[in-house]
């Protein structure tokens, strides 16, 4: 195809202009119940649903924060925050230190039943976690652990995800590297914990993002879990001020955007390995 | 084998250590997961068999299969099976089309293309709780609190009460669930495309081929494997559906939006039927673990 300089030039403008409008417009639409809701949320009560036809209902116009300092004295934000986070850290835990020794040592040692504990780890990964909620209840029950911080994070320490997450990372690292190690004079554990992890950053920082969102985001077992105000996630608190009068639309907007930003700044720095996480094993917690 | 060399130059102390290395460290992950994954499968499966009333833990009676033919004889089982499937084989093909279009708008590597992917991608990284709430509030059936209500009534149409009517509400879910997750496949099928060599789209297009014919005839047969892949995913995750009915409909209406978990919910911690319970969650298991070895083989056969 013979095209003139000019004529290829134009057309890689024209494909530029293309772009970026289709992209703008299109983009704008997709985020704009998103958008709704963060401008609603500096609303007062009274705008929210004047001038829905209108542009103007994206624009605070009157802008207020009277709707968060609403949200902050119905909800105790330092509690709920509390809880999530300490859920978060202790799952994180797990995963992190937990989930990267096994998937360290399936990778790379011979040991008993390493042949049955791989094949398990895979036959789990697609169990749905729905499916077993209530024997994991009643174990809670037993243990005297309902709505107490151990029932909320023990149960989800382990995640067969991560594990194989770590597994197949750990198999493509080269075992000169541990053979070398091990000549030093460095121990199995030691060698784990002074060679590969640091050499592993990725992969601890994609699990890291992976479990973060997730469990920030997560419903059904903080929900099923706990059962008065003071065990109460950031979700559960959002779900419950929903049902909670007085309705006030715009504090329950404040309420859900408070609830989505940090998220949304998480993602915006860690995006690079949320991913990839997604698309190494197309998980999601 | 350079390998096996340094292997054999290896002390038996140290092989030894690292049999009881091995299984030291993965004996806490395996720990966790017998405690909290393999036993409560256990105990679904065993309790299906049993009259376990959560009120009355001292009465708990084996019952055979009675349970299993008091489910397949419930009414509203089969109902939630239907919503079910209903909701997956309309939002697995909405969700992952859209998805694709999403991936073929923001593949290109131009600069800034990072921001149009954070678009996409935002309503994936906000929970379904925010979002269920939010689009509760944007269903509302009135043009003057529902935005979509709003939105239909300037070009002359509705007003729809989207969640409280039997033939809308699904559907409405429907909707809402596609739009929140599509940027999740987007992502899985941005990695697929980037794995299409770009010669073949240059040879296409010196073989004067149009972009629609590149996008039939190299990106879709490029994506196969991806596509297999979405789809699997995808159809798993439409089966769990419990939340969005949850938070926005409470099943209703009319039961419409009922659910097989939302049905095992009910059952189990609503209606304290436990043992029931299980019974339907070991069915919904199997039916899970059937649907998705199914898609395995039918995605290895090609």
């Amino acid at each position: 195809m013979i095209k003139s300089k000019s004529s290829m030039k134009r057309s890689q403008t024209l494909g530029h202009v293309a772009f970026y409008l289709g992209n703008l417009i299109i983009g704008i639409i997709f985020v704009s119940p998103l958008l709704w809701m963060i401008a609603s949320s500096f609303k007062p009560e009274s705008d929210i649903f004047a001038n829905m036809t209108s542009i103007m209902t994206f624009i605070p116009t009157n802008f207020t924060i009277e709707n968060y300092m609403e949200v902050f004295g119905r909800l105790n934000i330092p509690q709920v925050l509390f809880n999530t986070l300490s859920y978060i850290a202790i799952v994180l835990l797990g995963d992190l230190l937990f989930g990267s020794l096994c998937g360290y040592a399936l990778a790379k040692m011979k040991f008993r039943f390493r042949g049955l504990i791989l094949t398990g780890v895979i036959a789990l990964m697609s169990m749905p976690v729905e499916a077993i909620l209530l024997p994991l209840y009643i174990e809670m029950a037993q243990l005297g652990w309902v709505n107490t911080m151990m029932g909320l994070t023990i149960p989800f320490m382990m995640n067969c995800f991560s594990i194989y997450m770590f597994y197949s990372y750990f198999l493509d690292i080269p075992n000169d590297l541990i053979e070398a190690a091990a000549i030093d004079g460095c121990g199995p554990i030691k060698t784990f914990f002074k060679i590969i992890m640091p050499v592993a950053k990725t992969v601890y920082a994609t699990v890291f993002i992976l479990d973060f969102v997730a469990r920030w985001n997560d419903f059904m077992w903080p929900f099923l879990i706990t059962t008065g105000e003071n065990k109460r996630t950031v979700q559960l608190a959002v779900q419950v001020f929903f049902g909670t009068q007085p309705i006030h639309y715009s504090a329950i907007m404040a309420a859900l955007t408070l609830a989505s930003i940090p998220m949304l700044i998480m993602y915006i720095f860690m995006q690079k390995y949320y991913v990839q996480g997604i698309a190494s094993t197309g998980i999601k917690g | 084998m350079a390998n096996t060399e340094v292997k054999a130059m290896r002390r038996p102390e140290y092989k030894r250590g690292e049999k009881m290395a091995g299984s030291i460290m993965s004996l806490p992950a395996v720990l966790l997961l017998l405690a909290f994954l393999v036993v409560p499968i256990i105990y679904t499966i065993y309790y299906s068999f049993f009259k376990y009333q959560v009120m009355r833990p001292d009465s708990i009676t084996f019952h055979g299969i009675t349970n299993y033919l008091k489910l397949f004889g419930d009414k509203d089982f089969w109902v939630a099976l239907k919503n079910t499937v209903y909701f997956t084989v309309l939002v697995v093909p909405i969700q992952c089309v859209l998805a694709l279009a999403l991936a073929m708008l923001v593949t290109s590597k131009r600069r800034g293309v990072s921001i149009f992917r954070t678009m996409y991608f935002s309503p994936q990284v906000t929970s379904m709780v925010v979002i269920a709430i939010l689009w509760t509030i944007l269903y509302n059936s009135s043009a003057t609190t529902g935005l979509i209500n709003a939105f239909l009534k300037n070009m002359g149409m509705g007003p729809v009460d989207f969640l409280n009517n039997p033939k809308t509400a699904m559907n409405s879910i429907i909707f809402m669930s596609a739009w929140q997750g599509a940027g999740y496949q987007m992502m899985i099928f941005l990695a697929g495309l980037n794995g299409i060599p770009a010669e073949q789209y240059e040879a296409a297009s010196v073989d004067g081929a149009t972009k629609v014919q590149q996008f039939l005839y190299v990106t879709i047969p490029g994506l196969m494997n991806t596509i297999k892949y979405v789809l699997m995913i995808t159809l798993i995750q439409a089966m769990k559906l419990f939340t969005q009915p949850y938070i926005m409909t409470k099943g209703g209406p009319q039961n419409t939006t009922k659910t097989l978990v939302f049905y095992i919910y009910e059952q189990g911690f609503q209606k304290g039927n436990f043992g029931y319970a299980c019974t339907a969650a070991t069915i919904f298991f199997i039916i899970v673990v059937v649907l998705s070895l199914i898609v395995k083989k039918l995605t290895k056969t090609s």
